[in-house]
């Protein structure tokens, strides 16, 4: 990959909205409105959510259709040890990572003996078993969910301040979105990504395709729990629901509609996919009976995702510069 | 623990298994031939439903409800595979997954405008409300008709697809597409009508778990993620694995719900056994799964290749 060029507007939008967005709590703070404040966090949030399941979907083309299940299992991770009387954040991100990650290695381990459909199949039933299990876990809320009697403290921060939260998850996002743009000409990230092109071949040279997956499957879904641990905070709620199938259908959606593999493009998705919710719930009840169609319609014509869409008209703008000169010295 | 209970609960996960089968049937054909992924088959079936409940609120003729539940099945999945499905086949995985994830979206959105979100109740038939007594263990009849229907059609597909030119065709189709294209096979029309077959008997399954259980929007999806489990665990593209499967999915997880929390009593306290044996029955299905791919990743009962 060439260097960081900002005059890509596919490069230079994304920065701009990563300032924007810094800006967000300051600009909501101006103007009275706390709720802008919680509204963008979740988008930063689903931002780190969408952007671990890049790693496995785009990078590593792992079409994991139960992430949702790390999503859940990070705000358990807060909402368990708050229950017992913990408000550690540090217990509770070690908790979280360390459930996720075996959670995604066990997964991940038995999930890749299988490819292709399959691999689709056996995520979302996996992630069907874990939403099961906090149901059927009456003694913790079952299908009522858990509240977070205590949020997450970090020595003198606490997550459950919306600024603090917001501005962690706005790290959070900033340094996943740093990593995964040097891991694209990182080592990892090559054979990563060569083992979705063609794994036989990274076998050939000496890799271990299947190893490299799993690696990826299990940073993948230990972010995607970091993601649900501040979403428990957040909401001050741990419940069964951000681990229903569909939570991990949105996330798939989010990564596509950015841009699949790309740097950017699970928060420009995140940010596209939240914000158009929001614009149609605002105007009907049945907003999914528009939204489906949206879906059916983006897969039909091809996925680029908006990255594409500004990669081409950065390339258009390109060509035309490059063509307009030329063309009139032929007329002169 | 009664003999007479086990024999219902065995009966029950007959039943669930075969309504299982139903669904698996078109699901497993699909996946195999056309190798195209569809989360929208819970839908077809939410659709059969609603077809059957309005059809028999209006005739009162429970046989009217089920041609009713089949036909829009039928109708509605040969106009989404000549729109959208067929347009998908070339793509990868990750396409199919998309469009049919909005079209679930949209189905389920659609009927919660047209029927509101309070479920409909559909009466058993009259015919069936009975129950059938075998030496002093009586079962309601209406169950042991979804049991002979699930075991029609599996008989059925058996014959259609090992002793018919049309079942040739498909066992040739899912070898070789473009071989049997070649031969001069309208191998598009092929899987039009199999992709309609697999619709319409999702919508007979909907139609007869209808008095069952209640029908409401969004209730094709727990159905559809425990059969693609039964898919998994019978191997892709194989009918009679779909056949096997099922009925093994369907007895474990009835079983496992009722039996589960009472073995555990035995050998746990009270209070652990209480907490621990509905969540262990709830994931009995999945570690099954878990189980079945650790040792054979291409499933149970694989269909035959080459």
């Amino acid at each position: 990959m060439t260097t960081l060029n900002l005059t890509r507007p596919a490069t230079a939008l994304p920065l701009l909205l990563f300032a924007g967005l810094a800006a967000v709590p300051f600009i909501a703070g101006a103007l009275g409105q706390p709720f802008w404040t919680s509204f963008f966090a979740r988008i930063l949030i689903y931002a780190i959510a969408a952007t671990a399941l890049n790693l496995a979907l785009g990078y590593g083309g792992l079409v994991s259709f139960g992430h949702a299940l790390f999503l859940g299992l990070g705000s358990y991770a807060v909402a368990l040890p708050a229950f017992h009387g913990v408000d550690s954040g540090w217990v509770h991100l070690a908790l979280c990572l360390l459930v996720c990650g075996v959670g995604a290695l066990a997964i991940g381990a038995i999930s890749l003996r299988t490819s292709g459909m399959a691999f689709i199949m056996i995520t979302l039933a996996f992630a069907q078993m874990g939403y099961f299990l906090l149901v059927s876990l009456k003694q913790y809320g079952g299908d009522d969910g858990l509240p977070v009697s205590a949020t997450s403290r970090f020595g003198p921060l606490n997550l459950g301040s919306p600024l603090v939260l917001y501005g962690a998850a706005w790290g959070v996002l900033a340094l996943a979105t740093w990593w995964m743009a040097r891991l694209r000409r990182a080592p990892f990230g090559m054979a990563l990504r060569g083992a979705r092109q063609n794994a036989r071949r990274i076998n050939a040279i000496g890799l271990q395709a299947q190893r490299l997956q799993l690696a990826a499957f299990v940073i993948s879904g230990a972010l995607c729990g970091v993601a649900g641990l501040l979403l428990a905070n957040l909401n001050a709620f741990a419940s069964p629901s951000s681990m229903a199938w569909t939570v991990s259908g949105e996330l798939i959606v989010m990564v596509v509609l950015g841009g699949i593999g790309t740097v950017f493009g699970p928060l420009i998705g995140a940010v596209a996919f939240l914000g158009l919710e929001e614009v149609l719930k605002g105007m009907t009840e049945h907003w999914m009976a528009i939204f489906g169609p949206l879906i059916v319609l983006m897969a039909l014509v091809g996925r680029h995702g908006i990255i594409g869409l500004l990669d081409r008209l950065g390339a258009w703008k390109r060509a035309r510069a490059e063509v307009a000169p030329a063309l009139s010295e032929g007329h002169a | 623990m009664s003999a007479t209970l086990l024999l219902a609960q065995l009966l029950n996960g007959l039943q669930y298994g075969v309504l299982l089968f139903l669904l698996a049937a078109g699901l497993t054909l699909v996946f195999g031939i056309m190798s195209f992924v569809n989360l929208a088959h819970g839908s077809l079936y939410m659709l059969g439903a609603y077809a059957a409940a309005v059809a028999y609120a209006a005739s009162g003729s429970f046989a009217l409800a089920i041609l009713a539940a089949m036909g829009t099945a039928l109708l509605i999945g040969l106009a989404l595979e000549v729109a959208i499905v067929s347009r998908l086949y070339r793509r990868d995985h990750l396409d199919h997954v998309l469009a049919t994830f909005g079209l679930v979206m949209f189905f389920n959105e659609l009927v919660r405008i047209v029927w509101g979100p309070q479920p409909l109740f559909v009466q058993v038939p009259d015919v069936l409300s009975g129950t059938v007594d075998i030496v002093g263990f009586s079962y309601p009849s209406y169950r042991f008709a979804i049991i002979g229907a699930g075991l029609l059609v599996a008989v059925g597909s058996h014959l259609l697809i090992h002793k018919t030119r049309v079942g040739m065709l498909i066992r040739a189709g899912a070898q070789n597409p473009q071989l049997v294209a070649a031969l001069g096979v309208n191998i598009g029309l092929l899987n039009a009508m199999l992709f309609g077959v697999g619709a319409m008997l999702a919508g007979l399954a909907g139609a007869m778990a209808g008095p069952v259980l209640s029908v409401q929007s969004g209730m094709g999806e727990p159905v559809l993620i425990t059969t693609l489990v039964v898919i998994v665990i019978g191997g892709i593209g194989s009918v009679s694995g779909a056949l096997y499967a099922a009925l093994i999915v369907g007895l474990v997880d009835t079983l496992g719900r009722v039996f589960l929390p009472l073995l555990l009593r035995q050998i746990a306290e009270r209070s652990i056994a209480d907490a621990a044996g509905p969540a262990l029955a709830s994931m009995s299905v999945y570690l099954l799964m878990a189980l079945v791919l650790a040792l054979r990743p291409q499933g149970l009962f694989p269909a035959r290749r080459g």
